[in-house]
């Protein structure tokens, strides 16, 4: 194609169109990607798990006490000091569902044998970070907990018990 | 040949339209039947004597079509009688085994034809990579062979959650929850994989149709790609003796015969073969079925799909970004690749290349099967990474670490190969997948067979029963 090119022209027409329909049909590709991409992303319905969560009062849960509150997937657990932890159930390591073991005092998951204590640190691997928290206000006497935003921590740090 | 007359009537004309012509008698009425007709035409009208001999392909690519039309077929007729809702999902399945004509059988079937597909597409990976038939000029089809692959187990995977019964939620959400772990966007995508933060009913509906739209069309697609290919390389590589190594320019190429009836009697009898055994089996032993779903309560123990116990007795032991990640993503990697790394093509058509690559691989299959148990036992009762290492991040403790030293293994495995044995790089290949398909095997078979509650390791006649 070289040959009908003046030596001014650095792109001949045919190599202008090849690259002009390359891009913008890469173009149209990566929109037409967006669009699925878009069309498939989850919808959450309201009032379901992911909502504010009202649990009763600080003196339904004596201290040292562990609750498993199905609802809202978490335990809500008091420690001896009376200090409130609320531990999403989903194991970290592949999300089981993780059960308290009341004689052991821990969580234990069936499926790979993570153990975590009550404050919800890994006690035993795989599981690569301790149980994740959410947020619990205490108003009034009142316990609510935030289960739309579950907190992921590294290790356990008393400053996340919250005390009535 | 002269033209004849068409029959008088209409409905002689019909008929005459319909009834297949005089069987040939003669090879060039086969040959030409196999040219003119659509299925037949799949093959060649002739075929080298020696490929089709059993004990060469063991028949193992057709078989797994056959495998796949029935999969088709009985999958088209379950969705007949499923609702992809909760809980209704569950429900349908119960009024499939208890109050539908056949549903037992027709669902049994489906079942176990698609555990079998998993075996035959494995054992035919495990064929063509023994007889060295992914070398050029075949490479592009072994690539599109690993794609079914992975294809197939998508099909499975997704299949698995439809009951919604306590095995399939779990094992779905402990095999999905790997996907999190990807690095930066596992998140979302699995977000979007789930259609929300946990299994739910928009994971049902997102299965659903990847199951029986998406994943059935792209192993459609495949499947003619792969056949066709078949014929464009040349049909079957030629199996040759192993000693003497024939020369290349001396070799006699074998007889051809044609494919009527030589090759087109046989798959015949192989699929009716397998279709009589697969039909027995289905009406003696049911697909497993368990309670429904309950979010609430994981089984103890709660394990993957058999086909991905490897892969959770991996996690076991690994970080999950080294366990279900990485060492999967390099032997999906290294599976791709094998074609353009190892490309001698003067064995191929031997199995195991030649004498001493069947000592090799003997040696290799001897000891993963002693090594691998050893290391499971180690790993289990002594080897505590993040405890001597406290402090460290367990993906580096729990994962790079033992990840560098099995690499460093299976580096000096190789150096031994070669210093002992003298391999050449076809055998070192050998020798090494040989070592790490059996060591998968045998992590498969300690996941499904010797892991009780709380995955612990158990002999299979101690094995406590399950908690649900």
């Amino acid at each position: 194609m070289s040959e009908n090119l003046s030596p001014e022209q650095k792109v001949s027409r045919r190599d202008f169109l090849k690259v002009a329909w390359g891009f913008f049909g890469g173009l149209a590709l990566l929109e037409t990607g967006g669009m699925v991409l878009a069309y498939l992303q989850p919808r959450l319905a309201e009032g379901e798990f992911g909502s504010l969560i009202t649990i009763g009062l600080v003196d339904d849960f004596p201290p040292n006490s562990v609750t498993h509150l199905t609802n809202g997937r978490f335990y809500l657990v008091r420690l001896a000091d009376g200090g409130f932890l609320a531990l999403y159930h989903r194991c970290t390591h592949l999300g089981c569902t993780v059960p308290y073991d009341q004689t052991q005092g821990k969580f234990i998951c069936p499926c790979h044998s993570s153990e975590f204590d009550q404050q919800g640190a890994v006690q035993n691997p795989p599981a690569p970070r301790p149980l994740d928290l959410f947020p619990i206000t205490i108003e009034n006497g009142e316990i609510k907990v935030d289960t739309g935003s579950p907190i992921q921590r590294a290790a356990f740090d008393p400053s996340q018990v919250v005390y009535p | 040949m002269t033209e004849p007359n068409p029959p008088d009537t209409m409905l002689d004309r019909l008929r005459e339209r319909l009834t297949p012509e005089e069987f040939p008698t003669d090879d060039r009425g086969r040959i030409r039947m196999v040219v003119d007709s659509l299925v037949l035409h799949l093959h060649p009208s002739k075929v080298p004597v020696t490929t089709i001999k059993w004990s060469y392909t063991w028949g193992l690519g057709g078989l797994s079509a056959v495998l796949m039309t029935i999969l088709a077929l009985t999958g088209i007729i379950l969705l007949n009688n499923y609702t992809p809702s909760v809980p209704q999902a569950y429900l349908d399945i119960l009024e499939i085994r208890s109050n539908v004509w056949f549903g037992e059988l027709i669902r049994n079937l489906h079942h176990w034809s698609a555990n079998l597909l998993i075996i035959v597409a494995v054992l035919h990976l495990i064929r063509v990579f023994l007889t060295g038939a992914y070398r050029p000029p075949r490479e592009l089809n072994w690539l599109l062979g690993v794609a079914m692959l992975v294809l197939i187990l998508g099909a499975n995977f997704t299949g698995y959650l439809l009951p919604w019964d306590q095995l399939a939620f779990w094992a779905i959400t402990v095999g999905t929850s790997i996907i999190t772990y990807v690095p930066l966007v596992g998140e979302s995508i699995g977000r979007l994989v789930l259609g929300g933060p946990e299994v739910g009913a928009n994971t049902l509906l997102n299965f659903y149709s990847l199951h029986i739209a998406l994943i059935p069309l792209g192993i459609f697609g495949l499947m003619s790609y792969h056949f066709w290919r078949v014929r464009k390389d040349g049909g079957l590589t030629l199996p040759k003796p192993v000693d003497p190594a024939p020369d290349p320019l001396t070799w006699q190429k074998p007889e051809r015969v044609t494919t009527i009836p030589h090759l087109v009697r046989r798959e015949l009898i192989y699929t009716l073969g397998w279709f009589a055994a697969l039909l027995l089996f289905a009406m003696v032993v049911p697909a497993p079925l368990e309670g429904i779903a309950n979010p609430d309560i994981s089984p103890n123990p709660a394990k993957a799909p058999w086909y991905f116990m490897g892969l959770q007795e991996l996690l076991l032991h690994f970080h999950p970004l080294v366990g279900a990640i990485i060492m999967p993503g390099l032997a999906i990697t290294g599976l791709f690749l094998l074609p353009f790394f190892d490309v001698t093509s003067a064995s191929v058509g031997i199995y195991f290349r030649s004498r001493r690559g069947r000592s090799l691989s003997l040696l290799a299959l001897g000891l993963a099967t002693l090594l691998t148990p050893a290391w499971v036992l180690l790993d289990e009762f002594v080897l505590d990474w993040v405890g001597w290492l406290p402090g460290w991040d367990s993906l580096i403790s729990n994962g790079l670490i033992p990840l560098a030293l099995i690499a460093l293994g299976l580096f000096l495995l190789d150096g031994w190969a070669v210093k002992t044995f003298g391999a050449d790089t076809e055998e070192r290949v050998l020798f090494l997948a040989v070592f790490l398909f059996t060591a998968f095997v045998i992590l498969t078979m300690i996941g499904i067979f010797f892991r009780g509650p709380g995955m612990a390791l158990y002999l299979p006649w101690n094995m406590p029963a399950a908690v649900h």
